[in-house]
């Protein structure tokens, strides 16, 4: 009896191990380049665990060509130069078909001649600074287009500020964003005396006389906004010291380009109420995908109380295109998916449809949403259509006159309209 | 320095021109319940009706509409409206309130009479839109209500409201009211606001009353009014352009005395979370001269023992910082002690490896937390009495939280100060640290006096926890921010010496928040950071180096 147990256990788990065997020649790998330590993890975890979401529903539905999907998921520790080694390990070794990863611009940048020396093929997921495009990159979050300057025309128009702080982060998105914005305020007529722009380290938690100087700033009579690219962890801080210094929503407006839900479940959000901010997604959009989306969302994690967020929204749409376009152009191979994908649609979250654009960058709606004080947001604005991601911004003079396609006859990057030549190099 | 603050804390008082105005316009809420008309009564629900069926757009007009209602509820109404607390039957469009029971149930009440209503259910209901344009024209409406308030308070907080944007309406009310205001403070704003209406006025005379009179006020809408004044003013007209100026330049003046303040006490607070993050480090690098690379993460445990705490508790949260301090103090302490006997005594006189080991564990007590409690960062709750400001005068106003926070560190370094001084723990812990054989050959039990000063040390930096659990985000990485700036703080004071670790905490905090304003807040690190490593080029034992044989 014994023995027959045995028997049957273990050729159980023989089975096991070959049809796994079999499995594992035919499958598609999916890489995962997401931070699960250090500074990073507190986001990227969240992005891992929704592309293993979407590779469970998908294999679920059948998998891709026939095939299963299998996720190499890779810890590069939140440490910058690793994301390139952990690209390298995916690519070569793993010899995975497409990455999902990166969160900060920095990672990016030390992935992109990695991931260009290998002709790999990865989807970034996170709003960011643009002025980049990649042949083996595709941007699904925002670019400034599409987050910081209908913001700011927001609060120019329909809140009526003319005093504007640019408060950020010391790093390239806050820096580049910034940079964008000035030139657009100052194109718009705004003067240097009506604009303050503040930088503040990584983690800054002692907000107080930076809080006081925007007090100051915004005590002149005129409608004063800020224009937060303040980053992840600093954030809490600085709303509290917003609260405490009494400073309210309705007297000086922060619209926040990286806070979301995520952020605001860690945080008492009383003193937030009101502030603002700007995203192509908010959880609270009522509509079918959303709904399904959460719930999915929820029960996967096996938290009730998990919320979703926009570079999930970019994560999902990522993900659901490359399938389209891998089932469009029947195989994974990245030059042919690489083409494929442009002009593949799928729907949104929000109730609308996404585009891949030539450039690499999707069209989406932007919306502004008020938080309100269960940490949701209530959109208080939104663009009446899509908006096409801009890879390179139109207000800085280095960049005015170039675009990008990825399309024949262009094919570049960084195409110089005006001189009609492609500088050579992808980003 | 105690007497420093306390001669700062004082010279405030006699500055400020006001007194506490921080009476939350809430306390106003439930008022009078005379029974209106009848008819008002019916006008009151239609208009409600159509407040909770508006849309955005139309909101402010239908909340305009319905603050002009004269009945004793419309405030009561407008003010839940403005908090977010109303809501309406989503069949009917009745407006209803509702409150959350400790059971989780929901309380609901008719939104006007109060009554309850027990069967409409909670999915029945919806929230009555807002956003931040209807929040500021009911703020706006509601100053206009308050200004006959019987409160005090209240009245103060309506009329400096109304300061911002005098419309001549609320000009002729606030002048009909000043005749009868019997209050010091609501008068001389009061005065203000008409003092500033009548800088528009046609007549160059009333004018330059207006300009004279206003030279006291610190309102900053009032300087913005002068300025304008001035810049509108005919070139030729010097007696009103000379009164104009002399009115900004006093009140430029005691701006800038006042900004001086805010940034001592700016310094001075960041100071305090220095001192708290460092003191427990001058106990374990500076008494017995391990390098405690995990010093961090025993903050970052004091912190997520609050953390847990408010989890236990959540009816109390209002004392939980006070149960927290004592149970903070334990966990650290006793992780503490658990590395100093499993790792540290070890490697006793090897600091290089003391320091790769602690780095070590460090590395593990964050991934430990972010194994239990997720990498996420975890909410911890202010209680109320920490959140708001004192507002000492319009441009002046100091926050609680670092008031307390401030006070708290002193009272911290003081216990330690005794401890160390009077306690025999004290005298074995100084002994141990002066000359170790000795001692021990007068049978003191070094090893147990090193357990214990390192869990004091430790246990010290679990309260820091606490208190940083209150500026700023409770997540793994809390530690990593504070340990750095705690050895610059140690070694600036001088390894060994509390007294030293006060004045260098003290003096990072205001010196960083002096340069701060002129060079940006990276910029003003980084010029710390070089001041400092010239410093200790200069003086290598730091501010107050121990003398005697004691220093060897």
């Amino acid at each position: 009896m014994q023995l027959k147990k045995l028997l049957i256990a273990s050729s159980i788990v023989a089975s096991g191990f070959i049809s796994n065997l079999t499995f594992a020649a035919d499958t598609i790998k999916v890489g995962v380049l997401h931070s699960l330590s250090g500074t990073m993890a507190i986001s990227e975890t969240t992005l891992k665990d929704t592309v293993l979401m979407m590779i469970e529903e998908q294999n679920k539905a059948g998998g891709l060509l026939g095939k299963k999907l299998e996720a190499v998921v890779v810890d590069p520790a939140s440490n910058w130069p690793l994301f390139a080694e952990k690209t390298r390990e995916l690519l070569a070794k793993e010899k995975v078909d497409v990455i999902f990863g990166c969160w900060t611009s920095v990672s990016r940048k030390s992935v992109l001649p990695v991931i260009e020396e290998l002709n790999g093929l990865m989807f970034y997921p996170v709003q960011y600074e643009g002025e980049e495009s990649s042949k083996n990159v595709f941007y699904t979050g925002a670019a400034p287009n599409q987050q910081a300057i209908p913001a700011v025309d927001y609060l120019m128009n329909d809140i009526g500020a003319t005093r504007w702080v640019l408060a950020g982060t010391d790093y390239v998105y806050p820096r580049t964003t910034n940079k964008i914005l000035k030139e657009y305020l100052k194109a718009k007529g705004v003067k240097d005396a009506d604009i303050m722009i503040n930088y503040t380290p990584f983690g800054h938690s002692d907000w107080q006389n930076i809080v006081s100087d925007i007090k100051k700033f915004g005590s002149t009579g005129k409608k004063t906004a800020v224009v937060s690219t303040i980053n992840g962890d600093a954030n809490i801080p600085f709303y509290k010291e917003l609260g405490n210094q009494g400073i309210s929503a309705e007297d000086i407006p922060v619209v926040a380009f990286s806070v979301g839900e995520e952020e605001l479940s860690g945080f008492d959000t009383k003193p937030l109420v009101g502030h603002l901010a700007a995203w192509n997604y908010f959880q609270s959009v009522e509509s079918d995908e959303n709904e399904a989306f959460i719930a999915n969302w929820k029960k996967y994690i096996g938290d009730d109380k998990r919320v979703t967020n926009d570079p999930m929204e970019a994560t999902y749409i990522g993900f659901k295109m490359w399938a389209k376009a891998v089932e469009k152009v029947g195989t994974t191979d990245v030059d042919a998916v690489e083409q494929g994908i442009i002009g593949v649609a799928v729907p949104n979250l929000t109730g609308g449809t996404a585009v891949m654009n030539a450039n690499h960058h999707l069209s989406k709606p932007v919306l502004i949403g008020e938080i309100q004080e269960d940490g949701q947001f209530e959109v208080v604005w939104e663009t009446p259509d899509t908006v096409i991601g801009d890879a390179w911004s139109d207000f800085l003079p280095s960049s005015k006159n170039l675009i990008s396609d990825w399309t024949a006859p262009v094919k570049c990057g960084n195409f110089d309209v005006k001189t009609a030549k492609c500088s050579g190099q992808n980003f | 320095m105690m007497r420093f603050f306390c001669i700062l804390l004082l010279s405030l008082s006699v500055f400020s021109s006001q007194a506490d105005v921080s009476t939350s316009p809430k306390a106003n809420m439930h008022e009078t319940t005379e029974t209106p008309s009848v008819v008002n009564d019916a006008l009151i629900i239609q208009a409600s009706k159509k407040l909770a069926a508006s849309s955005l757009r139309k909101m402010p007009a239908q909340v305009k509409q319905f603050a002009e209602i004269e009945h004793p509820k419309v405030r009561y109404v407008l003010t839940q409206l403005m908090n977010g607390d109303l809501y309406y039957v989503k069949a009917t469009k009745q407006i209803v309130t509702r409150e959350k029971d400790t059971d989780g149930s929901y309380k609901i009440w008719h939104g006007i009479s109060k009554a309850a209503l027990p069967n409409v259910k909670r999915s029945a209901l919806k929230k009555v839109k807002t956003n931040n344009a209807i929040r500021k024209s009911i703020r706006g409406l509601l100053a206009q209500l308050d200004l006959t308030s019987p409160d005090k308070g209240v009245r103060l907080a309506a009329m400096q409201e109304l300061l911002s944007k005098p419309s001549d309406e609320t000009v002729t009310l606030v002048k009909k009211l000043s005749l009868k205001e019997q209050d010091e403070d609501v008068l001389s704003l009061m005065n203000s606001v008409i003092y500033v209406q009548q800088l528009s006025s046609a007549d160059a005379a009333l004018q330059l009353e207006a300009a004279k009179a206003l030279q006291n006020s610190l309102e900053p809408s009032v300087k913005n009014a002068l300025e304008k004044t001035l810049a509108a003013t005919d070139i030729k007209n010097i007696e009103l352009r000379k009164a104009l100026e002399t009115a900004i330049s006093k009140i430029e003046q005691k701006r800038s005395i006042f900004s001086i303040i805010e940034n001592l006490f700016f310094g001075l607070s960041l100071g305090s979370v220095l001192l708290l993050a460092a003191i427990g480090l001058a106990i374990t690098f500076g008494v017995m001269g391990v390098i405690n690379m995990a010093h961090g993460e025993m903050i970052m445990l004091g912190a997520y023992t609050t953390y847990v705490i408010q989890q236990v508790f959540p009816q109390w949260i209002e004392y939980s910082l006070f149960m927290a301090i004592p149970a903070a103090f334990l966990v650290s302490g006793f992780v503490g002690i658990l590395i100093e006997r499993g790792v540290i005594r070890h490697l006793k006189g090897r600091p290089l490896e003391t320091l790769l080991a602690t780095f070590g564990i460090s590395l593990i007590l964050q991934q430990l937390v972010r194994s239990v409690f997720s990498p996420l960062n975890r909410q911890v709750a202010a209680p109320e009495w920490m959140s708001g400001s004192w507002q000492i005068n319009p441009i002046f106003s100091l926050t609680y939280n670092r008031l307390y926070i401030i006070v708290f560190a002193l009272m911290v370094f003081v216990a330690l100060l005794l401890i160390l001084k009077k306690s025999s723990l004290g005298l074995h812990v100084r002994a141990v640290a002066q000359n170790r054989d000795m001692a021990r050959s007068l049978s003191i039990k070094s090893d147990w006096v090193d357990a214990a000063t390192f869990g004091l040390g430790s246990g010290i930096a679990g309260i820091a926890g606490v208190v940083l659990s209150q500026l700023t985000n409770v997540g793994p990485n809390l530690g990593q921010a504070y340990i750095i700036d705690s050895f610059l703080v140690v070694v600036f004071g001088g390894v060994g010496n509390l007294w030293g670790t006060l004045v260098a905490a003290m003096t990072l905090g205001t010196v960083n928040k002096f340069l701060e304003p002129v060079t940006g807040s990276v910029l003003a690190s980084i010029i710390v950071l070089v001041g400092l490593v010239l410093f200790i080029q200069k003086r290598p034992k730091g501010l107050f180096p121990q003398k005697g044989r004691a220093a060897d």
